[in-house]
């Protein structure tokens, strides 16, 4: 059976399904937001969740994420 | 050795990493990315300070900063720029040394405006945390020669007093002090924050600063391109002007012709 998750994601709340054959990973939200692994990072409830660890870190709900990059700055 | 060649082996290093241009440059405040990489080509630079932001979510495809700045050609310096804490300080760098493996960061960490002035006291603390934690941290701080040792001695791998508050372009305002905090560190110092126009760039190179760290000078010039070059030129000749040694400052005329020889 198909699970959702809430995640508290860059400070808004968002609602996720799962896959089919069991919970999501960073790498499947990542893959769902379209956003290419290289070129971010992501701190799951203040930790670093290394890019190596991405298909393996499940979320549950609850779970506050932040996905960020480099922008221009001085 | 002739001068060229003198010039060509005139590198600096930071945390065992060596480069050859003297100017460090921001990537913010610019028009838009196109305008971004072509400034930082044409200013030389090696060396780029980058921020650390959330994703924009609603837009995952839009164009990022890798695309136009090239971090193989670039050694990305990721800042603090918007953290208060040390806690913020260290969440921030970690992200960035996630997402690009970096270990060499700028802390600043800042007061509120309108002076944005450096926190030292924030940056003591956040300074302790990144270097237990692994990052080699050039460190943004106060004309405070007092400060810029303690920062030394901590670990810092350079030392960035403002010249001026961030953006304003008022130049370098304090160049007695900032020599005397030269005297104080053997790491690299560079003057971060405060330079304008091109003749600011060489009056800190010529003080003896390692390199020179700016964003808008560049970014808020009319053309961004342009000023990129001049800054590029005004590095290198300050810095040259200060290996060259300048002449004593004389109170009085010294004539260049001689006095001898005149038809009467």
């Amino acid at each position: 059976m198909q699970s959702s998750v809430t995640l508290t994601l860059n400070g808004e709340s968002r609602v996720f399904d799962g896959p089919a054959d069991g919970p999501l990973s960073v790498a499947g939200l990542l893959q769902t937001l379209g956003l290419d692994t290289r070129k971010v990072a992501v701190e799951r409830n203040e930790e670093i969740v290394p890019r190596s660890r991405y298909a393996e870190t499940w979320l549950a709900s609850g779970d506050r994420l932040e996905i960020v990059h480099f922008i221009g700055g001085g | 050795m002739d001068g060229m060649t003198a010039a060509a082996d005139d590198t600096w290093t930071v945390a065992g990493r060596t480069f050859r241009s003297r100017l460090i440059v921001g990537t913010g405040r610019y028009k838009d990315l196109e305008e971004t990489g072509a400034a930082i080509e044409a200013s030389g630079a090696e060396i780029v300070t980058v921020a650390v932001r959330r994703v924009n979510l609603s837009d995952a495809k839009a164009p990022m900063l890798q695309d136009y700045v090239d971090p193989k050609k670039y050694t990305y310096l990721p800042n603090t720029a918007g953290c208060f804490t040390a806690n913020e300080a260290v969440r921030t760098l970690r992200l960035a040394r996630e997402a690009g493996g970096w270990n060499l960061v700028k802390l600043e960490v800042l007061g509120p405006p309108p002076l944005l002035y450096p926190d030292m006291q924030g940056t003591f603390e956040a300074a302790e945390a990144l270097i237990k934690d692994g990052f080699e941290v050039m460190v943004y701080c106060a004309d405070d020669p007092l400060a810029a040792k303690r920062l030394e001695d901590m670990g810092c791998v350079a030392i960035m007093p403002l010249g001026a508050p961030i953006g304003s372009g008022l130049g370098v305002q304090n160049p007695a002090i900032l020599s005397m905090m030269m005297e104080q560190v053997k790491v690299p110092f560079l003057v971060d924050a405060g330079v304008g126009t091109a003749s600011d760039a060489a009056i800190a190179m010529e003080l003896g600063c390692t390199a020179v760290l700016l964003n808008s000078a560049i970014a808020h010039a009319k053309d961004p391109i342009l000023m990129a070059k001049a800054m590029k030129h005004a590095v290198e000749a300050g810095r040259l002007a200060y290996r060259a040694g300048r002449m004593p400052r004389r109170m009085g005329a010294d004539p260049s012709s001689p006095l001898t020889g005149l038809i009467r």
